[in-house]
């Protein structure tokens, strides 16, 4: 990890200064101005109801610079972090744009949240800088939102939809069932639900409860209620964050017998709800038991470090980290243009998967294959972090990898 | 069948309302006697939540349903005496401003020690279960949460109206002057007050740990709610807050029932309502200091 030896108090003064007159909170990391580092910028929402996966991304960047920088480091030079709290998406632009006008990293890695993943897009396509979403997962910023410098290793709703889908289909799930939903109130919510409803209804299910939940909802028991009296085959839950977590906790202690999904999902919503908690079969980018040699490695790093396994967050910031400091060297060069450039020409890059991934050019999505896992029975369960099992990897091997990725429907018009 | 689910909403709402009442009671405690209004009250549920995650592992969770309130009841004890103390003469804004801080002071720790995550926390599996009447379902852990809220109630109930611990307190709210002019020093009874109130935070916290996330921003998630009851109720009214609980746990129910959407706004509808209506809220007393 990157430390400061000699803290330059001028520099933490305008640093303190400069949060103050931005109306943010806290200071950056680390501000130091030297020339003989390469600095890359990371922003996520360390505080509300994304914290955790933020506490995950920052983890996860972290490590991977520590081993970028164990290893020689790039062109000769260390990675030096300057971690942000993104708070909301006023802070978060202002923050990005500080961070390359002030600050001078050399591209930005991070977010969650899609109305901020949006502001700090548009930061990026401005100052032309590289921007590596890590975890927003709205189709409209791979769509009508889409620039040439934002790239998203993270995968968009379409993405978790289908790839959840593919089991649901073989498990008898979708075609003729009854389904009732929840869905978080606002527009991450919206757009998983959209894309979901088409999703099932094309399968040949139909919905016969839609629920909006409002976001601060922590009690969920008159929507219980409510799906007890409908009497659907599939609860699916389009929640988000701690949201599923309650939902998940107190849809084991109502009793309910019908089998839950859900199409956004992480890990450590899951860990959180408990052994005897946690049921359903679930979409991840990206999970702990992933079966190849470059995932243990990674998985067994982050447990030394942390004395926790990682969590699909970890992953997406953990691996923009190591393909950047991979490209940066492979084109002798740290300039944002050329690194769009070369990633935009389909690169491709060990994500410790099966296979490589590598961003197409039509969007900046990341094409990549992708997983469901189903909750172990709770017997089966080893440890608090043992409670699922892979049901595989979609698409199958030698499938085509595009399947999955959003249809190229033409709204991503990108400016040139 | 339609009247029957109403029902079975109404009746759910009011074990919900037991939810509301446990956070919102400790609040309305503190506030009648001292006129601190508590913005750490969430974060000391939290701190309660987290304990039992901590105990029970070592003493089970009864045992930290048993020693997390009265853990939380002493920090109670410390807050009082280092910093409530000092403002409960003085204008009510540095009151708010001491108590937000110390909330953000709370959260931040909880998450330096225990991180960000939520941490897996269940039902001890006695307490697992429903209990079904006819058609109607009801979880074994709530009806326990409301047999306890029911039993914190009645406690405190005997405690303020009952002792004469209960009298000198109640001469206090009325007219602090007088009762020191009696002799009689408020101070200690102030902080027994406070650690009462604190403690059946704690005690919310234990008790809804296992339905409920457990993360460090757990508190400020409810503490909202728990004010909204205790204005419904009326400032400082022990019957207020028990009425308002109910209330607000029922309108909550019906409206998701009839458009989910507005479920939480539900509430704060109905505090507009009420305060329009009825000002001091239902069962609120004119406190003079405050007209």
């Amino acid at each position: 990890m990157t430390t400061f030896d000699r803290p330059d108090r001028r520099a933490l003064l305008k640093g303190a200064a400069g949060a103050a007159a931005l109306a943010g909170i806290g200071m950056p990391a680390i501000s130091r101005a030297q020339s003989d580092v390469i600095r890359i910028g990371h922003l996520v929402p360390i505080t509300g109801f994304l914290g955790p996966l933020g506490e995950y991304a920052q983890m996860g960047v972290k490590l991977a610079v520590e081993e970028v920088n164990a290893s020689g480091g790039v062109l000769g030079r260390r990675i030096e972090l300057v971690l942000e709290d993104s708070v909301n998406p006023q802070t978060g632009s202002a923050k990005a744009e500080r961070l390359i006008e002030r600050d001078k990293v050399a591209m930005l890695i991070g977010e969650i949240s899609s109305a901020t993943a949006l502001g700090i897009g548009q930061v990026a396509q401005r100052t032309k800088t590289v921007f590596i979403n890590t975890g927003a997962n709205s189709d409209a910023l791979r769509g009508q939102n889409c620039n040439p410098f934002m790239f998203h290793i993270e995968a968009a709703n379409s993405m978790m939809v289908t790839a959840v889908g593919q089991y649901l289909k073989s498990e008898k799930m979708i075609s003729g069932k009854k389904w009732y939903s929840l869905t978080a109130d606002y527009a991450f919510g919206h757009d998983l639900f959209r894309v979901a409803k088409k999703f099932v209804s094309e399968n040949g299910g139909n919905f016969i409860g839609e629920e909006l939940v409002p976001t601060d909802a922590t009690d969920f028991s008159p929507y219980l209620l409510k799906i007890r009296q409908a009497r659907p085959d599939v609860v699916a839950s389009n929640l988000a964050g701690n949201q599923i977590t309650n939902f998940i906790k107190q849809y084991a202690e109502y009793g309910l017998q019908m089998p839950i999904t859900g199409f956004g999902f992480d890990t450590a919503v899951a860990w959180g709800a408990g052994q005897d908690n946690f049921s359903g079969i679930w979409p991840l980018i990206w999970h702990h038991l992933v079966d190849n040699p470059s995932s243990k490695r990674f998985v067994d790093a982050f447990t030394k470090t942390y004395g926790k396994p990682p969590e699909n967050q970890a992953w997406g910031d953990y691996n923009s980290l190591k393909l950047v400091a991979q490209s940066f060297n492979e084109l002798k060069s740290t300039d944002s243009q050329k690194l769009a450039e070369h990633l935009r020409k389909g690169a491709k890059f060990d994500i410790l998967k099966g296979r490589e991934g590598y961003f197409r050019a039509y969007d900046n999505q990341m094409i990549q294959e992708m997983y469901a896992v189903r909750a172990k029975p709770a017997a089966k369960m080893k440890d608090k972090w043992d409670i699922y099992e892979p049901l595989g990897t979609v698409p199958e091997a030698g499938g085509d990898l595009e399947v999955l990725a959003p249809p190229k429907d033409g709204t991503c018009k990108m400016p040139a | 069948m339609q009247l029957l689910f109403l029902l079975e909403q109404v009746l759910n709402g009011l074990l919900v309302g037991a939810y509301y009442l446990l956070i919102a009671l400790g609040l309305s405690l503190i506030f009648s006697l001292g006129g601190i209004v508590n913005l750490a009250h969430g974060a000391f549920y939290a701190i309660g939540a987290y304990l039992a995650v901590t105990l029970a592992p070592r003493i089970g969770f009864a045992g930290a349903f048993v020693a997390s309130p009265l853990l939380v009841a002493a920090i109670g004890v410390i807050v009082e005496r280092l910093l409530f103390q000092r403002f409960y003469r003085s204008d009510p804004i540095l009151s708010l401003l001491l108590t937000f801080g110390l909330a953000m002071v709370i959260e931040q720790s909880l998450r330096m020690t225990f991180g960000a995550a939520p941490l897996p926390f269940s039902i001890p599996r006695e307490l697992r279960g429903q209990v079904l009447l006819g058609d109607f379902i009801y979880p074994r852990y709530r009806l326990m949460i409301l047999g306890v809220a029911l039993a914190a109630v009645a406690a405190t109930w005997a405690v303020v109206y009952r002792t004469s611990f209960g009298r000198v307190v109640r001469a206090g709210v009325q007219n602090p002057e007088m009762v020191g002019a009696l002799g009689i020093s408020l101070a200690p009874y102030m902080t027994a007050i406070a650690a009462l109130g604190i403690g059946l935070a704690g005690l919310a916290g234990v008790l809804l740990a296992p339905i409920s996330g457990v993360h460090p921003a757990m508190g400020a998630e409810i503490l909202t709610a728990a004010f909204v009851v205790v204005v419904i109720g009326g400032l400082g009214s022990f019957w207020g807050v028990i009425a308002a609980a109910a209330l607000v746990g029922v309108v909550r129910g019906l409206t998701i029932y009839f458009f989910p959407p507005a479920g939480e706004a539900s509430m704060y509808l109905l505090m507009a309502l009420v305060l329009l209506l009825r000002p001091r809220g239902l069962l609120g007393e004119r406190i003079q200091r405050f007209e």
